[in-house]
């Protein structure tokens, strides 16, 4: 309940700021947006389909994306953290690609996948992949080692193994790569689709640039952000309470 | 030092009124009965250990013998406990009854089988119970039954049997979190029966429980074995437990593990922690094995890294 009033306090004290701002007119409506601009921008936005239309295809694209992701990154991160080898090799160089930015891969996807949605996927994969794989691979070096003892033991081999005991096992370990590779993936998805017409939020957003309606802008960037606290807030907030009520933990991380 | 092993074992000196007549029928259990033909063959031990050596590389790069010709032969229903210090490879020995690990020379025979990896007719029970904590009791208890494929209807009926066995059928639906120390041993316990191995190898269960709750599972767990015959192999650090539980007591040397000596423990069941023959037989074995303790303080006070590096200590 207090948490509640603090947020309301200081959301309405952000938002009164704002409106004052603007309302004393310091800059032109063009260079500094009014609340109430954008607010008719996302009245209309959703009312002409404009907005759904871009969300659903943008969260489509991320879910595919984000999709490969975690399987592919599931499987090296486990890959790697089993083989010596593969740990000094592909694990120094997955570290090291962490710092370059997946927009970076962007020329190449376009040569290789053409102006395309593969080149968009391509993109949002390189972004999150990284999170994921290291996640894993810390998880399931975290793992304490008697799971995977008791699940051999008890008859899991091979696929069972890594489906009913180390991925499980590994999960509160792995949760907040998970996010951190969603948030990647978002955020990659939406500076590939600044990039070409692509349909998606982050096409809407720059069409706002291209009419010099930067109301448009921010509704576009509010919209942004509210879908990344949604998926955060429900999907992966929800997963780390499963997480500690089945388990006992005070904290996941 | 090999030599020893094969002379015949001690026998403790047990009072005349004490020895009972193996033909008891308290002493022959009725599952025994029921399954005549493991009287039928008797020639081939359950669990057989020929010339096991264990050795591997510590940290520093030398070489470190850990088992040293192991010869040990455990007989269908038989339950078998194992002494020694700590570091002696007492739990290294049923990891490789278990397949989790392979020796370095040396065999490990179940029913005259060379044992290959795991198997689901030797199942461990370790001490920090290994159950998994994303599952419920119940989901606990039917995971080696679900790895084998066995259909949920008959998964469940026998989930609910094992757990009726170990007094836990009302908490099938909770988490392992949410038991007791004592509660999730015999979780442990029904997990590893529900699988219906011939063998349980038991990795100091109870070291890390309260006396009275130890007690108590004592008890459960000599009545589970009278009611379902398995072969038990008991690993302990407790000399006076492996009294109170094993048909015979099996004492390992410090470093490398060897076999020291065998104790025939032949008091009548149901027996007590607190019984005098107990005590007394447990006595004996404690000033033996009190100097492989020594060896063990000593090695773990002197040498200043401590080499508790266990074969499995990497994945």
């Amino acid at each position: 309940m207090k948490r509640a009033v603090r947020y309301i306090i200081f959301y309405g004290a952000l938002f009164g700021l704002w409106t004052l701002l603007a309302k004393l007119k310091i800059w032109p409506p063009y260079l500094f947006p009014t609340p109430w601009g954008v607010g008719d921008a996302l009245y209309q936005g959703f009312k002409d389909h404009t907005y759904w239309i871009a969300i659903r295809v943008s969260l489509q694209r991320v879910l595919v994306g984000y999709g490969i992701s975690v399987v592919l990154g599931m499987i090296l991160g486990l890959g790697v953290a089993s083989n010596k080898f593969l740990e000094e090799t592909v694990g120094g160089l997955l570290v090291s690609l962490q710092s370059l930015p997946s927009i970076c891969w962007w020329p190449l996807a376009l040569l290789w996948f053409g102006l395309s949605q593969n080149a968009i996927l391509f993109v949002v994969i390189m972004g999150s992949l990284l999170s994921v794989t290291l996640a894993m691979e810390d998880g399931r070096k975290q793992m304490p080692r008697i799971f995977s003892q008791a699940g051999r033991n008890l008859g899991a081999k091979g696929f069972k193994l890594f489906w009913y005991v180390l991925l499980p096992a590994s999960l509160p370990f792995i949760v907040s790569g998970l996010k951190q590779g969603w948030a990647f993936a978002w955020r990659s998805l939406i500076t590939a689709e600044m990039l070409y017409l692509s349909l998606g939020l982050g096409q809407v957003l720059m069409m706002g640039r291209d009419l010099n309606d930067m109301s448009a802008v921010i509704a576009v960037m509010i919209l942004i952000i509210a879908i990344g606290y949604v998926v955060d807030g429900v999907v992966f907030k929800g997963m780390e309470r499963r997480l500690q009520s089945k388990w006992g933990l005070t904290a996941a991380t | 030092m090999s030599a020893s092993v094969q002379e015949t074992p001690r026998r403790l000196p047990i009072p005349e009124s004490h020895r009972i007549p193996t033909e008891l029928p308290g002493k022959a259990r009725a599952v025994v009965l029921e399954r005549p033909e493991r009287l039928a063959a008797p020639a081939i031990a359950k669990v057989g250990l020929s010339e096991i050596c264990l050795s591997y590389r510590t940290g520093s790069g030398e070489r470190l013998l850990a088992l040293d010709h192991i010869n040990l032969q455990v007989k269908a229903g038989e339950f078998v406990c194992i002494v020694g210090p700590s570091g002696c490879g007492k739990s290294t020995l049923l990891h490789l009854i278990a397949g989790l690990h392979q020796p370095t020379s040396g065999q490990v025979l179940v029913d005259g089988q060379p044992v290959r990896g795991p198997g689901t007719d030797r199942i461990m029970i370790f001490q920090e119970h290994g159950l998994f904590p994303w599952l419920t009791v119940a989901r606990n208890v039917e995971f080696g039954m679900k790895m084998k494929g066995i259909g949920k209807p008959e998964r469940e009926e026998k989930t609910r049997e094992y757990l009726r066995l170990v007094h836990l059928a009302k908490f099938e639906k909770s988490y392992i979190h949410q038991l007791s120390g004592g509660m999730r041993q015999r979780v442990a316990i029904a997990r590893a029966l529900a699988t219906e191995p011939d063998v349980l190898l038991m990795d100091e269960p109870f070291a890390a429980l309260d006396a009275q709750t130890r007690d108590l599972l004592h008890d459960e767990l000599e009545r589970i074995w009278g009611d379902t015959g398995r072969t038990i192999i008991f690993v302990t650090h407790n000399v006076r437990e492996a009294v109170r539980l094993g048909d015979r007591v099996i004492l390992l040397t410090f470093r490398p593990g060897r076999l020291k000596s065998e104790f025939p423990v032949d008091l009548p069941r149901p027996r007590h922690l607190e019984d005098p023959d107990v005590a007394r037989a447990a006595g004996q074995i404690l000033s033996e094995l009190r100097d492989e303790i020594n060896h063990s303080l000593e090695a773990e006070y002197s040498s200043g890294v401590k080499p508790r590096v266990k074969p499995g200590g990497e994945e």
